[in-house]
């Protein structure tokens, strides 16, 4: 009978950019059980709305998090315009599209390169980082900022894009869509990677949507739920197809998230083709009240956003649950059989956010 | 426009959690609020891209019924209701026992 041991993993890894604790139950090589533990980076976000009056709210969302912070500020204003019934013009709704599409690309090039790290693809890490820099230069050009945007705000967006801009976006997304074909050649094809991602963690259909998984992690097992699809911001507009992969295992996770970063160059040329004219923001009056849950699709899966306001301008509650927390479980399950050397990996393919997790 | 809740009583919230299960329902996301004397407990259910929400008062000395033996990965919300806002919940299936978060003081949110 094999002997039971204990290994604890993180919260300090070199694959991990941020801290989470595992407790891994091993029988010799196997991973038989796994126990997540967090709350190493908790900062209580969340209770700053008895601080921060409503408007001020949509920059503490941004700051959750440093890859997903346009998302966060979307997805709370989004929850408070539709207690409040602001009716949010349609240029601003194309301008929170392609915004959300370029955090797409960015977060996913960058979950990219660190996979390519992980299995030792030094200068493959590189060049996804490095074409990840174009996307962060339009964010700067456009909004100001490269990490945190500060250009959501209750009722539209601060700051618009010219023409000539968006004709700029035009060429850039096309160059950059060029050299994605060339850098994700070794991700799909290359023998060494394939033999370190197919057939590992494999999750089931029924096994993804019991265990509440959400984004590519979820999609990667078959399931057909994108929340871009019920309309939301221009997403009603545009035409595009849920990715979908039925394998259920690493490759398949790598695969969806490739395919979203093509697509969402493609929704970003159609919001540019049909961007319309007009104002970016409409007047705000009076203070929410009433509570709203919204639902938007972020880079790492479905994000909730609940907000409970009392008809003043300080807000009783806003709550995020990100993708991470919802993929939690569904990691813990892909973890039970592993050998132990495919955990780092297997903890890279959820594409952790410790600190949208944690708040 | 607020969103739609569907009010039930603490006690019912096993039955009802059964009952979004048979009909093919997944769990989306449970949280606490903090009102006077008690949580206002919301728990999100979804089926494609429908939602379910499901609001109780639970007063701030009644226990409340875990649903992890429905749906297993509540424990992870369970935990977090019960290490930032107290919430007592019982029978939670991976009970961390305070542990999940790492909080300078005992349930900050209460």
């Amino acid at each position: 009978m094999s002997t039971r041991s204990v290994i604890p993993f993180g919260p300090q890894h070199p694959v991990l950019p941020e801290p989470i604790h595992l407790d891994l139950v091993m029988e010799d090589e196997k991973v038989v059980e796994a126990i997540p533990s967090i709350g190493f980076i908790h900062r209580g976000l969340e209770k700053l709305v008895d601080k921060k009056d409503f408007n001020e709210m949509v920059y503490v969302a941004e700051r959750i998090c440093g890859i997903c912070s346009l998302g966060h500020g979307l997805g709370y204003s989004e929850a408070v315009e539709h207690i409040m019934d602001i009716d949010v013009p349609a240029r601003a709704k194309y301008l929170r599209t392609i915004w959300s599409e370029l955090s797409r690309i960015h977060s996913h090039l960058l979950w990219l390169g660190l996979l390519a790290d992980a299995f030792g693809f030094e200068s493959l890490y590189m060049e996804c980082w490095r074409l990840r820099e174009e996307a962060l230069d339009m964010f700067e050009a456009s909004t100001g900022g490269r990490v945190i945007f500060s250009v959501m705000k209750i009722g539209g967006v601060r700051r618009d894009v010219s023409d000539e801009m968006l004709k700029d976006f035009y060429g850039r997304i096309n160059r950059m869509e060029e050299q994605l074909k060339t850098i994700c050649k070794p991700f799909l094809n290359d023998i060494a990677v394939q033999s370190r991602l197919r057939g590992v963690g494999v999750l089931t259909p029924e096994q993804a949507d019991a265990l509440g998984c959400a984004g590519p992690f979820l999609r990667a097992s078959g399931i057909v739920r994108d929340i871009r699809t019920t309309g939301y911001c221009a997403y009603g507009d545009v035409d595009f197809e849920p990715i979908v992969s039925n394998d259920g295992d690493s490759y398949a996770r790598t695969e969806c998230r490739i395919k979203e970063i093509f697509q969402a160059f493609d929704i970003i040329r159609q919001c540019i083709d049909r961007m319309p004219a007009g104002d970016i923001d409409v007047p705000v009056k009076g203070m929410p009240n009433g509570d709203y849950v919204m639902r938007i699709e972020q880079p790492r899966g479905e994000a909730i956003y609940y907000v409970k306001a009392n008809g003043s301008k300080f807000i009783d509650r806003m709550r995020v649950r990100t993708p991470t927390f919802a993929n939690l479980p569904g990691l813990v399950e892909t973890l039970k059989g592993c050998d132990l050397a495919d955990v780092p990996i297997l903890v890279l393919t959820i594409d952790p956010c410790i600190s949208c997790t944690e708040r | 426009m607020n969103t739609e809740f569907i009010n039930v009583e603490p006690d019912r919230i096993i039955d009802e959690s059964q009952k979004l299960k048979f009909a093919g329902y997944h769990l989306i996301q449970q949280c606490a609020t903090r009102v006077p004397d008690a949580y206002e407990l919301i728990y999100t259910f979804g089926k494609d891209l429908e939602m379910k929400n499901i609001k109780m008062t639970l007063p701030e000395t009644q226990e409340i019924s875990s649903i992890t033996s429905i749906y297993p990965c509540a424990f992870v919300y369970e935990n977090e209701m019960h290490d930032l806002f107290g919430v007592q919940i019982k029978m939670i299936n991976i009970d961390f026992e305070g542990k999940l978060y790492r909080t300078a003081i005992k349930t900050p949110f209460k």
